[in-house]
């Protein structure tokens, strides 16, 4: 009883700081984003072969940058709209793979840095910013806990499908978050988003066992 | 005799660094490691304990050693206080300097100095702008002597000039721009008070305070996963690498801008280097 309440004050609380507008150390000094970019640029002068389109911006990541991702309502619904639109989920509408591989999905951290091999390990670096299996205790903050994810939804198959569509575009949930969109943006393969979800999702995957 | 202890702590710093690959058992650890960095913390004013002073003793014969087509040292050259005059110059840094017509970081003006006072070819100083096994870098030992004579200073870029104040919008509207496989920016990682990524603590970097001061006064610093001194320009190096972005180039006007935006929100903050860190 007393840990539920606790949960929930926590749970309440995390929502609250997600609500609250971050504070500015003072109101932005004004620069045009066109100089802005050509700061950029000079920045990276002749990035490797294939690696510009990291630079690069789409409407969404710009969208957020110049609003410090607080959008106006009119931004905010279309930034919703578009990323929502863009959600494809498996050809076969299963959304849970296996929840040992989705612990690899969640635990690993590397992929896609200049110092990684292309063909190395690739993870979703969920520890990086969620609370998720109760035993491990590495865990990052910037993100909400998942701890009994699944459990706490009844394993309901639409909640599970809704969390397959969070970790591929967590904007299409909630424009500007801070979570990676890692469907949308190619990182994580379909079978590793079926996998990480099967982790939050499968009974018997620690997240929802002491 | 100066690096008697390092194996030590080197040791259990390196444990500490797979953190990032996550393991429970590890969380332990990494509690006892941080009581043991802050012990060494204290420790960080202490030549015959921190290896980074190696450095400064480097960066003190490379300052003036002559070379380079004119055959002359870096005595002469202006870090903002006027000719040769180093005390107290890297807590105003970045700033601007009329003859270059730019904002500078202390980076960029050793490696204009080296140019425009010395004749010397910069090419082979930047390929070695970070040290590494077999690798010196010149760079990091100039800056380690420079910054070193600015410890106990407080930070105060000057911010009056125009330029300084365009660059420095510049640098916190790169804070927060968002991109690459992540859509991470600066931002997510560092506009929070007492986040943390695994267990490794942010700072809140967007808002003037202890944290940030803290954190612009500790570098540069020696970083025992490492074994190397490193510079801010490292540091972002780091970040930028954690971002999925590609390799920002060194001594950049945009690496410059963070650096203004961080150390102008570092205003008063005391500096304190080189420090030791993970
Ligand atoms: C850089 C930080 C970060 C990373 C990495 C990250 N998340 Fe998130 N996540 C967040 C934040 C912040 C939120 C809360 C805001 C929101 O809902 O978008 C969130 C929300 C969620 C939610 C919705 C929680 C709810 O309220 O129901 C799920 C599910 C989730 N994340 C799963 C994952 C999974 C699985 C991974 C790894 C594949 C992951 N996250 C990686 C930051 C992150
Ligand atoms: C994905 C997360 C992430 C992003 C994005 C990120 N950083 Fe960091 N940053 C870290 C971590 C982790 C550390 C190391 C903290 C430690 O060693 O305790 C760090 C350390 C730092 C430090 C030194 C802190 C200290 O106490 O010495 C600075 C300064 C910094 N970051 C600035 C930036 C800037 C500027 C950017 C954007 C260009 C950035 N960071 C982007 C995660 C991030």
């Amino acid at each position: 009883m007393m840990t539920k309440l606790l949960q929930l004050l926590t749970a309440l609380l995390s929502f609250a700081t997600l609500l609250a507008p971050p504070t500015l150390a003072q109101s932005p000094a004004k620069v045009s984003p066109d100089l802005v970019e050509a700061y950029v640029k000079g920045t990276w002068k002749t990035p490797a072969e294939g690696w510009q389109a990291r630079i690069d911006q789409d409407d969404t990541q710009r969208a957020c940058s110049l609003s410090r991702n607080q959008p106006a309502k009119a931004e905010f619904d279309k930034i919703l709209a578009r990323e929502k639109a863009a959600v494809v989920f498996p050809a076969d509408g299963v959304v849970l793979g296996k929840w040992q591989d989705g612990e690899k999905v969640a635990q690993i951290g590397t992929g896609g840095q200049f110092t990684d091999s292309p063909t190395g390990p690739r993870g979703g670096n969920c520890y990086a910013c969620h609370q998720m299996a109760l035993t491990e205790l590495s865990y990052g903050t910037l993100g909400p806990s998942l701890q009994e994810y699944g459990k706490i939804r009844k394993y309901s198959g639409d909640d599970a499908k809704a969390a397959y569509a969070k970790i591929y575009n967590a904007q299409s949930v909630l424009p500007c978050s801070n979570m990676p969109r890692f469907g949308h943006n190619k990182f994580l393969s379909e079978q590793q988003m079926k996998d990480v979800t099967a982790y939050l999702f499968d009974p018997e995957s620690p997240v929802n066992k002491k | 005799m100066r690096t008697f202890w390092l194996p030590v702590l080197g040791l259990s710093l390196i444990a500490l660094g797979w953190i990032g690959c996550g393991s429970a058992a590890f969380a332990q650890t990494a509690d006892a490691t941080e009581k043991e960095i802050e012990r060494y913390r204290a420790m960080i004013s202490d030549p015959m304990a921190n290896p980074a002073f190696l450095n400064v003793d480097r960066g003190e014969a490379l300052w003036s050693l002559a070379r380079g087509t004119k055959n002359v040292s870096l005595q002469t050259c202006d870090l903002g206080e006027g000719a040769g005059k180093i005390d107290g110059a890297y807590a105003k840094l970045p700033r601007y300097f009329k003859d270059a017509d730019r904002v500078m970081d202390l980076e960029q003006r050793l490696l204009w100095c080296m140019e425009a006072v010395q004749g010397f070819d910069t090419k082979d100083i930047i390929k070695r702008r970070f040290s590494g096994p077999g690798v010196v870098s010149d760079m990091e030992d100039l800056v380690a002597y420079i910054a070193q004579k600015s410890s106990g200073a407080k930070f105060a870029v000057t911010h009056s000039h125009p330029k300084e104040q365009e660059v420095y919008a510049v640098g916190e509207a790169m804070f927060y721009r968002r991109s690459a496989v992540m859509d991470f920016s600066c931002a997510t990682c560092h506009s929070e008070d007492g986040k943390r990524i695994r267990l490794q603590g942010l700072p809140n970097l967007t808002k003037p305070g202890k944290a940030v001061q803290e954190t612009m006064g500790s570098w540069p610093t020696y970083r025992v996963s490492q074994s190397q001194m490193r510079t801010m320009q490292h540091r972002l190096w780091d970040c930028y690498r954690q971002m999925r972005m590609p390799i920002p180039d060194y001594a950049s006007d945009g690496i410059t801008a963070l650096t203004l935006y961080l150390t102008k929100n570092a205003e008063g903050g005391e500096i304190l280097v080189p420090s030791i860190k993970r």
